[in-house]
């Protein structure tokens, strides 16, 4: 997990493959998508099953509301696009058709977060967690490397709830394995020091792998730091993180997000409400993306390994 | 479909009336809600539930039912008069409309009353919607399926965009199984359509789509009957029928008037007839059909 050539593999690759077991598995799985077939990896699905796949064109507040229609006669329809489009643009017809509605439709937001790139700020999804973790009846699903995707979208494929499902663009460090525990509402312990923790931090999505690294710093120096990954974001496992705070009494969140209203504002709800202790938020501090290389953009925003080991030293002192 | 005889006009017509007066009364009772487009509208909802579509009020999620996917929800006051005229529920509940814990919300919410397709009020949500349950119901019984989706149209939410991405894809996808229907009442909540953003040449535009475009006149009942059957009978293409209605139908001084968009009897414009008597009038006038019959509360 620490040596620099690591296998590497875009999320979004692993909603790629899931979904052709999920419809191998389910013949009411659909697939639908914004004219971003390949991009976001929904082409190994519409090719092996052309009959289930339907290609809206670029139009992503159709895509979601064909998609609740479909929901409506029985299917299970996931929706592609990037997250910046989908649920970037269609909000509303999310809300009303899909989440007031509860119709199971499953929204794949590629491309999400800053490391989208040279693409630029248009393209980089920071703000789409808070978008969809505010609406009742949405499940939200982050996950934190291609084989947790699979997985994740294997499981989403069987629940009954609207879900959102977060992809990355950037080739991501495989730090999962097919027997790692996936379930949604559970997080997971990914690092977890001999001694009581001092500093937990919680992290979702591509960034886990850099939270993972920065504790492992931590225990070189003898300060233990406990990671968890929470790919559920909603629903959010209450019990772990409480725990974790109990455990550790200082909480650092890490997310490739918007800090206002994303994964670590969920955090801090669940904190203040029952077991309040310092914590630092990692992520975008209330402003736009801009072009560059992911590396470029995760340190220019503050996202990078030498930032989370900032920001767990700041709790540790606000202790 | 059967076609229509004078005897069977006749009862529509009758039942419509009904359904009017129905309106009229919840809306009373409601304080609050939709006039002009719900009694615009009574002719097409009586001649969709008491002659043309497949359905079962004892059974309203019969899985061969046809489907009905209202997109302007705004005009819900005639769906549930309507259903409740035909058996879905008691007439009673019909003056609980837009009250705490009622089955009929303000816009309609399909967890609240089987039947109800698909919530709706937020507007141009409706026909992707029926795009998609066409699309699906292609998938599973192939282009022979003989279920049957129509789709209620406002022509004010012609100006939403999502309507036309899915005029694009019901196009695309040569849906046949679709009818849609245009409540084209020329007006809005703030004003006549061809002055807020003008919809003609409005057949045009959907027959550049690909869709089959039929005209009505919407009060008609050989017209609106005839338009189905002949959107059915049309093979490869999904089928719009631009319905010329009149705003505020059955009630004089409501007809063709913008100002009765969203104001129930009591609260509107009050020019033609003073606020405390407008609803008085309103049923008195349907009850004589007009003064073509003597009411037989007289």
């Amino acid at each position: 997990m620490f040596d620099a050539d690591m296998e590497q593999v875009p999320i979004r690759k692993g909603f790629g493959e899931g979904l052709v077991i999920a419809a191998d598995r389910d013949k009411n799985v659909i697939g639908l998508c914004a004219d971003l077939t390949e991009s976001t990896q929904m082409h190994f699905f519409a090719k092996k099953y052309p009959e289930r796949f339907v290609q809206v064109g670029v139009a992503e507040q159709n895509l979601v509301t064909v998609a609740s229609g479909m929901a409506a006669m029985g299917k299970i329809p996931f929706t592609s696009s990037y997250a910046m489009f989908s649920p970037g643009r269609n909000w509303e017809q999310i809300r009303t058709t899909i989440c007031y509605n509860d119709r199971k439709v499953v929204i794949v937001g590629s491309h999400a977060g800053i490391s989208v790139g040279p693409d630029g700020g248009t393209h980089q999804a920071i703000e789409d967690i808070a978008l969809m973790r505010v609406l009742p009846n949405m499940t939200v699903i982050s996950p934190c490397d291609a084989i947790e995707a699979k997985k994740a979208t294997i499981a989403i494929a069987k629940t009954k709830e609207p879900t959102y499902i977060r992809l990355a663009r950037e080739k991501t460090p495989i730090i999962t394995s097919e027997d790692t525990p996936f379930e949604i509402g559970k997080a997971q312990v990914f690092f977890a020091p001999p001694m009581t923790p001092q500093v937990g931090i919680v992290a979702t999505g591509a960034l886990v792998h850099k939270a993972i690294v920065a504790a492992q710093n931590f225990a070189e120096k003898g300060i233990s730091v406990k990671v968890l990954n929470i790919s559920s974001i909603r629903p959010l496992d209450f019990e772990a993180i409480i725990n974790l705070a109990k455990e550790a009494g200082a909480i650092v969140s890490v997310e490739e997000h918007q800090i206002v209203g994303g994964f670590g504002s969920a955090v801090a709800e669940v904190l203040v409400q029952n077991y309040p202790v310092p914590m630092e938020l990692i992520g975008v501090h209330d402003k736009f993306g801009q072009s560059g290389t992911p590396d470029e953009l995760l340190e220019h925003y503050h996202m990078g390994i030498s930032h989370i080991e900032k920001a767990v030293e700041k709790v540790l002192g606000r202790k | 479909m059967q076609s229509l005889n004078d005897e069977k006009i006749k009862w529509l017509t009758e039942k419509a009336n009904e359904i009017r007066q129905s309106i009229i009364e919840m809306l009373i009772e409601a304080g609050s809600g939709h006039s002009a487009g719900p009694l615009g509208m009574a002719d097409i909802f009586t001649a969709l539930f008491f002659h043309i579509m497949k359905h079962d009020p004892t059974n309203p999620l019969w899985a061969e039912r046809d489907r009905l996917i209202l997109s302007n929800g705004h005009i819900c006051p005639v769906l549930y008069a309507t259903m409740a005229h035909s058996g879905y529920f008691p007439l009673e509940e019909l003056k609980t409309l837009r009250k705490f814990g009622s089955r009929l919300q303000g816009h309609p919410h399909r967890e609240y009353l089987p039947f109800i397709e698909t919530s709706s009020g937020p507007l141009g949500l409706g026909l992707s919607q029926t795009v998609g349950m066409c699309l699906a119901d292609r998938i599973d019984h192939g282009k022979y399926s003989n279920k049957q989706f129509y789709c209620l149209l406002s022509d004010g939410e012609l100006e939403e965009g999502n309507t036309w991405e899915g005029v694009m894809l019901g196009g695309k996808e040569r849906l046949q199984n679709i009818t849609a229907i245009i409540d084209r009442n020329n007006i809005q909540i703030e004003g006549y359509t061809e002055d807020i953003m003008p919809l003609e040449p409005l057949a045009d535009k959907w027959k550049a789509f690909n869709w089959h475009v039929q005209m009505i006149d919407g009060h008609n009942f050989d017209q609106i009957v005839g338009a189905v059957g002949e959107a059915q009978a049309v093979f490869d293409k999904p089928s719009i029928i631009i319905a010329n209605t009149i705003p505020g139908k059955g009630v004089s001084f409501m007809e063709r008037r913008w100002q009765w968009h969203g104001n129930p009897p009591g609260k509107g414009p009050e020019d033609v007839v003073p606020k405390e008597r407008q609803g008085k009038e309103a049923i008195k006038e349907l009850r004589t059909l007009g003064g073509k019959i003597k009411s037989e509360h007289e």
